[in-house]
């Protein structure tokens, strides 16, 4: 009789929601969304993060130690808009886990809480390898990522019911360092206002509307199509038609198409962090901002 | 503040229930829903730091936000299509190719591509231009539970359905349930469809134990345990139509294989997977073509025919710190031995005397090495290396000296060999150029230079591809 009970007592907490006792483990998919899971869920969720801040997000292996590690999550935290259509669909099969499958608690993509910028009118490869749901580097627009973090806050307390209480103060006190954060970097970033950037890859346009800043032109011919030396050429030209202020080369990028560039416009070549561990400086969301704010003003100084 | 202190009491009464008695448990959990319900209702309300009016105040879900679609309706199918087209030097006549000392998984020791049929294309293909096998692919979700995948290759000859299964993937916590017709999960390269291959051809071991790819229909339990390093376990039964098995007109399933992968990484740039399988089949009736050692033409048949496979395989990537953009290589390998028993029927024309039979037995190996080196994005370089063993045999008829192993050209002892080095440059992640040039040894006697050029693209829905 005993034994009976013990049995169907574990039956019924098998019927509760996914996380029962313990900590929720969480799979980001990029650091930007580790780090915010840190904010949220402090002790009460053990982060996985998947990628470094020096891989290139769009070209992830499915590895499989990520599918081991996504076998056991109870929530799979991404960007999203096929950023990790290379590789995410792969691990959501392999792994066996139906708690992250699409339309799931456990499945989050943060790019569906914002409006999403350069949505394309239509997709077609001949525009190389353009991401149809919009640009989904949405964490360098920390308004984004206030809205997102709220988000993700309900999801935890979805997730883990027990700790419900403890996701809503958590978001509570982070919205409030962050907005207080966001009035700061503004009020830092002003002089940036009108600056012109030429980028690797189009991941800083929610940056740039942030502060007002314009994607002057990308070193890669196309999206996912690493520059050839005519494209370089072609791009030389146009800049000294029409000068831009900064090259920016994120953590992710190789370097010698930057300097390169650099080198032969005279135009300084920045090194932002694109995400938190790009740089030392970025330790946290925080420090992401407040680092590429620093060097986009330290290099504009410097012009 | 106020707002904080009843989230608090909420979630405190929240636990309460959940360690409250376990009697209405239904009512309970609906009453909980409920809490939580109100409980986000709240966290709806908190202020968020977004002004309005700026590009990035949406707080709904905004997955139709005017993106345009892939397809024009959103049910539809993922859908890809492969091409694949070939120009192929051959110094030695293809229809000659043969490889040494095995049965040939066709049933004809000589010959073209098109000969073999499913799982066939067994020789090096036809010389001068072709288009070969165009792949055309369907996925979707059929609903909550079951995933949907067809792959067919569309040849001039007609439609060949290489993979058509649904998979439930997680319904108990790590399982996957497979059914329909699937590539078998034993080994490394067999489960990949040959345009994710680094070279032109597949290796010589895989020809000879698997048929290209080994498929079957049937069903396949994949477990991948709750572990830190990747652990899965995979079993499949299925009717075991293929080579090295034979169609059998029964009810049980005739072929089952058995596999484990581990895998994990070594820092942030080194990942593996080592892989160990074994198939157990039978074949009845599983003919092939040969000559005696005089030129005559022999029909062998195999009949009560057991048939073991065992494999191990190995894959090792590189990439700095895990970014495979730049730069990358990868390494793998895989050996398989062969155990078959039972009984061989050698009837040749001619000469009069009746057919000969007997207990037949043999052992074979075979393995690759390959290493593929990406030194400059779009650029890669690779090297291969095949190796088999004839092995042993023993057939009555030669044991008692009624024939000679020279009887049966074919299993003439031969240690097979090639050597194949390639370069292929991808114009962008959805196209690939590739020159291939290969020393093959897999004939008896003679060696064949074989110089091939081929492009593999990719229309439609963006591939992922396993580790
Ligand atoms: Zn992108």
């Amino acid at each position: 009789m005993r034994r009976f009970t013990v049995v169907f007592c574990m039956a019924l907490a098998c019927s509760l929601p996914a996380v029962a006792h313990g900590e929720a483990r969480a799979f980001a998919c990029e650091p930007e969304w580790a780090a915010l899971l840190e904010e949220l869920g402090g002790n009460q969720v053990a982060v996985y993060q998947a990628t470094s801040p020096k891989q290139d997000p769009h070209r992830v292996e499915a590895r499989p130690s990520l599918i081991a590690r996504m076998r056991r999550a109870d929530l799979v935290v991404c960007s999203g808009s096929d950023l990790e259509i290379g590789w995410l669909p792969v691990l959501l099969q392999a792994a066996g886990n139906r708690e992250v499958q699409p339309g799931q608690p456990g499945y989050f993509m943060a790019s569906d809480y914002v409006r999403r910028l350069d949505v394309p009118d239509r997709v077609d490869r001949a525009m190389g390898d353009v991401h149809p749901y919009g640009n989904p580097h949405v964490h360098l627009d920390p308004r984004n990522l206030a809205i997102i973090a709220t988000a993700l806050s309900k999801r935890l307390a979805e997730i883990d019911r027990e700790n419900a209480d403890f996701y809503v103060a958590r978001n509570a006190t982070f919205q409030e360092r962050w907005s207080a954060s966001i009035e700061r970097w503004e009020r830092e970033a002003t002089g940036l206002k009108g600056l012109r950037l030429v980028t690797y890859h189009r991941d800083a346009i929610y940056l740039a509307n942030w502060l007002g800043m314009d994607l002057a032109a990308t070193i890669e011919a196309k999206p996912g199509i690493p520059p050839s030396s005519r494209h370089l050429a072609k791009l030389l030209s146009q800049l000294e038609a029409e000068p831009a202020d900064v090259i920016v080369r994120m953590a992710y990028n190789e370097p010698k198409a930057p300097a390169w560039l650099g080198e032969k416009t005279g135009i300084p070549v920045v090194e932002l962090p694109y995400t938190v561990g790009g740089t030392k400086q970025a330790k946290d969301l925080f420090g992401l901002f407040d680092d590429t704010i620093d060097r986009l003003k330290s290099a504009v100084s410097r012009s | 503040m106020n707002r904080t202190y009843l989230a608090i009491a909420i979630a405190l009464t929240l636990s309460f229930s959940v360690t409250a008695r376990a009697q209405d448990q239904t009512e309970e959990i609906e009453e909980l829903r409920q809490r939580v319900q109100e409980l986000e209702d709240r966290l709806d309300q908190q202020p968020t730091t977004a002004e309005p009016g700026l590009p990035t105040t949406a707080a709904q879900p905004t997955t139709t936000s005017g993106a345009p679609a892939p397809t024009s309706n959103k049910f539809n199918p993922a859908v890809s299509l492969i091409l694949n087209a070939k120009y192929r030097y051959f110094e030695l006549d293809p229809n000659t190719y043969t490889v040494g000392g095995f049965i040939p998984p066709g049933g004809h020791g000589h010959g073209g591509e098109e000969e073999g049929g499913h799982g066939g294309g067994f020789g090096p293909g036809d010389r001068g231009f072709s288009l070969d096998e165009t792949e055309l692919a369907f996925s979707a979700n059929v609903d909550p539970y079951w995933y949907g995948f067809v792959q067919a290759g569309v040849l001039d000859g007609g439609i060949d359905i290489e993979e058509a299964y649904i998979q439930n993937s997680g319904y108990v916590p790590g399982l996957l349930v497979k059914a329909g017709r699937f590539f078998s999960g034993m080994g490394y390269i067999n489960e990949q469809h040959p345009h994710a291959w680094d070279f032109v051809d597949a290796p010589l071991v895989q020809l000879a134990m698997n048929g290209i790819n080994y498929g079957d229909d049937g069903f396949q339990l994949r477990y991948v345990a709750p572990t830190p390093l990747f652990l899965e376990f995979g079993l499949e039964a299925g009717r075991g139509a293929n080579f090295p098995g034979s169609e059998r007109n029964e009810n049980g399933p005739n072929a089952w294989v058995g596999f484990v992968h581990l895998g994990g990484d070594v820092g942030f740039s080194n990942s593996y997977q080592i892989g160990a399988s074994y198939r157990d089949t039978t074949a009845d009736e599983r003919e092939y073509d040969d000559e005696d050692s005089l030129g005559n033409e022999v029909e062998n048949l195999f009949s009560d025919l057991k048939s073991k496979t065992y494999g191990v395989d190995f894959v090792w990537k590189w990439a700095p710190n895990g970014d495979p953009s730049m730069r990358n290589f990868k390494f793998q390998a895989e050996y398989y031995r062969r155990k078959e028993d039972g009984q061989l029927e050698y009837d040749f024309e001619g000469e009069g005397a009746g057919p000969l039979d007997g207990p037949y037995s043999s052992e074979q190996d075979g393995w690759y090495a390959q290493g593929v080196w990406q030194f400059m994005p779009r650029w890669r370089v690779g090297v291969r290396y095949d190796r088999l063993d004839s092995g042993t045999l023993n057939y009555g008829p030669i044991s008692d000296g009624t024939i000679s192993r020279e009887d049966l050209q074919q299993l003439r002892e031969h240690k097979p060999e090639r050597a194949s080095i390639m370069v292929d440059f991808s114009t962008s992640e959805f196209a690939r150029f590739r020159l291939q040039y290969s020393q093959d040894k897999a004939r008896f006697d003679e060696t064949d230079q074989q110089v091939i050029f081929q492009y593999v693209v990719s229309l439609g829905a963006h591939g992922a591809h396993r580790f």
